[in-house]
């Protein structure tokens, strides 16, 4: 390892790889990846199902066939990796410190920084689910690691609480290595992953969902041996009377994932309390100057195409400020309107040139089952306007904006665009 | 008769409303955003095929596990039977990746191969 690059990325997942790859490919001469793990990939490594790659490569792959395109490439372009080394500490000067069992306390120099560490599983401890404190609770990606890359299977009977994607692709997982899955609770009226994932993983196996319900009580001395569960209204109180029990020796939580920004936060890096990412603008630069950000750290994703696609912009962008390129200042904020959770960037600089294409990803706050157009706003002035099917929760928003274009329609001079979604 | 599916072959999940006849031919498809979703209709009528994806286990490789799939898609009732079939399988390390790992699958003319590679190693 040099004492200084010229990009140093954080997180060799999909994000990070495109980083580096793109930044390499932008000039950059030292590029080095920091990875905690013991090789390259991040999360796609124990995905094993398919549907990753469907935007860019225009097929059906599973996650480590995803990676493998890119962890090629990078190796080809000499993209310098080390593992099994954790970064402990970056400042906003961007001096990064990480330690691994052979070198031990490691300290460089970035002349650029691409913040890449994915995100982490919401636990038991967030959702304060209560009861006793038996073995056998699980979040999902721990059975998913633990089924798909350690051979080990945690349980026979399973009950998995929460509708989110990695729980359903784990249901029929468990379900195709010989495990019972009882069914899967929800929380809300609505299922919180992707309807896909409901006909493919629970449709197919005739694993039951139940919506409006939670969990109520955890049961079992050493090992779980029941859980009880509980209806709820609209307003997600329990309705008394609506308990069950059922007998399982596994709980799953599949309760969500928030960007992991403990390094971000050292830094100095501006975190949206929205998306409990950085607040970043469409180059994917950061408040602090130097500092880049992509993927899930930045905003959970729920197509890996789009992770790939914003690390690629990071790694530009970074080599651009390694090179000693000048830092345009943002001109536009982009908060949420009307029936809008979250937005990513929350800046724009309209500076990207020519075809200046901008990638918005977004969430709406509530489901419409109808027409609606998505809209960027300048005061009631609609400057952009994009029509989806529907808007849902669970399914994130891609605009892909010409903002030369929408720029034009600009006529108040405001800095402050909204987006909202409206039924048509 | 009006039958409503979800596609699958996309994230987006559509929702895809078929007209059938009598004899249960097509007689309109809406609610498809693209050409596949009619494929998509047609074959979860006539012949539902899904990929699986499992793992299958490695000796003498840095890992004790690699991740395999049905290169294509296998008809949907004969998935728990195809688990069943790879779930034994021990391939030796070093495994490449896209190496056929079960040839053939229960007759259906489709290969399961690996989906990374595992180098030798450790374990
Ligand atoms: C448990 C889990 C399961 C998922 N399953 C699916 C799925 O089935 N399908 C799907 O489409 N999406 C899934 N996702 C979403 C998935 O994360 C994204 O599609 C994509 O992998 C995000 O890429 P990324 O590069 O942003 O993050 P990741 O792939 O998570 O990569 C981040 C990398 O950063 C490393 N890292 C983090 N902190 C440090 C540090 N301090 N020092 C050094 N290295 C560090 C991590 O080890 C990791 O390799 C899952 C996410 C999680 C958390
Ligand atoms: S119809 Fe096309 S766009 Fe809609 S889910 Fe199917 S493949 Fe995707």
């Amino acid at each position: 390892m040099k004492k200084i690059y010229d990009v140093v990325v954080i997180g060799a997942g999909p994000a990070g790889l495109s980083a580096a790859i793109e930044a390499k490919k932008s000039g950059a001469g030292d590029v080095l990846i920091i990875e905690r793990n013991n090789e390259p990939g991040g999360i796609l490594l124990q995905c094993i199902h398919n549907g990753f790659g469907s935007v860019i490569f225009k097929k059906d792959l599973p996650g480590p066939a995803y990676a493998w395109n890119f962890i090629e490439q990078a190796r080809s372009l000499n993209v310098e990796m080390v593992f099994d080394t954790m970064v402990v500490d970056i400042t906003g000067g961007r001096k990064i410190y990480a330690s691994n069992s052979v070198e031990g306390f490691i300290e460089l120099d970035a002349k650029a920084i691409v913040l890449a560490m994915g995100c982490r599983e919401r636990t038991r401890a967030q959702i304060m689910a209560p009861g006793d404190r038996p073995a056998g609770v699980f979040t999902a990606g721990m059975v998913q690691r633990l089924v798909n890359i350690e051979g080990y299977m945690p349980g026979k009977n399973f009950v998995i609480l929460g509708s989110g994607d990695i729980g359903m692709i784990m249901a029929r997982r468990l379900t195709l290595e010989g495990a019972k899955v009882i069914k899967i609770i929800e929380l809300l009226p609505y299922l919180t992953g992707l309807r896909r994932n409901y006909v493919q993983c629970l449709q197919d196996f005739g694993i039951p969902l139940e919506l409006s319900t939670t969990i109520k009580r955890i049961t079992g001395k050493k090992r779980v041996e029941a859980v009880e569960t509980v209806g709820v209204d609209e307003t997600l109180t329990p309705i008394a009377g609506t308990e069950r029990v059922i007998a399982c020796d596994s709980l799953i939580l599949s309760v969500g994932l928030v960007p992991e920004n403990e390094l971000s936060r050292k830094a100095g890096v501006v975190l949206d309390p929205l998306t409990l990412g950085p607040v970043v603008d469409e180059t994917m630069a950061t408040n602090v100057p130097g500092i880049f950000a992509a993927g899930n750290v930045v905003t959970i994703y729920d197509l890996v195409d789009y992770v790939s696609m914003a690390g690629a912009t990071a790694g530009i962008s970074a080599a651009k400020f390694a090179a000693g390129a000048p830092v345009s200042p943002p001109a536009f904020t982009l908060t949420p309107g009307d029936g809008v959770r979250t937005v990513m960037p929350q800046k724009i600089t309209g500076l990207s040139g020519p075809d200046a294409s901008v990638l918005v990803e977004l969430r709406a706050s509530r489901e419409f089952a109808g027409r609606v157009s998505v809209n960027i706003l300048e005061d009631e002035n609609i400057v952009y306007s994009h029509v989806e099917k529907y808007a849902r929760p669970a399914e994130m928003i891609t605009l892909k904006i010409n903002w030369n274009e929408t720029a034009k329609k600009l006529s108040n001079n405001k800095s402050g665009l909204k987006v909202n979604i409206a039924k048509i | 008769m009006e039958k409503k599916f979800i596609c699958i072959r996309c994230p987006q999940g559509c929702e895809i409303t078929t007209t059938l006849d009598g004899l249960g031919a097509i007689t309109d498809i809406t609610g498809n955003s693209c050409k596949l979703g009619i494929d998509y209709v047609k074959s979860e009528l006539s012949d539902p095929r899904r990929t699986i994806t499992t793992t299958v286990a490695v000796t003498g490789g840095e890992l004790p596990l690699c991740p395999v799939w049905s290169e294509k898609p296998i008809p949907k009732d004969r998935v728990m039977e195809a688990a069943a079939v790879i779930r034994p399988i021990t391939v030796a390390a070093p495994v490449d990746i896209n190496q056929v790992i079960c040839e053939n699958i229960l007759g259906t003319g489709i290969n399961i191969i690996s989906s990374r590679a595992i180098t030798k190693g450790g374990q």
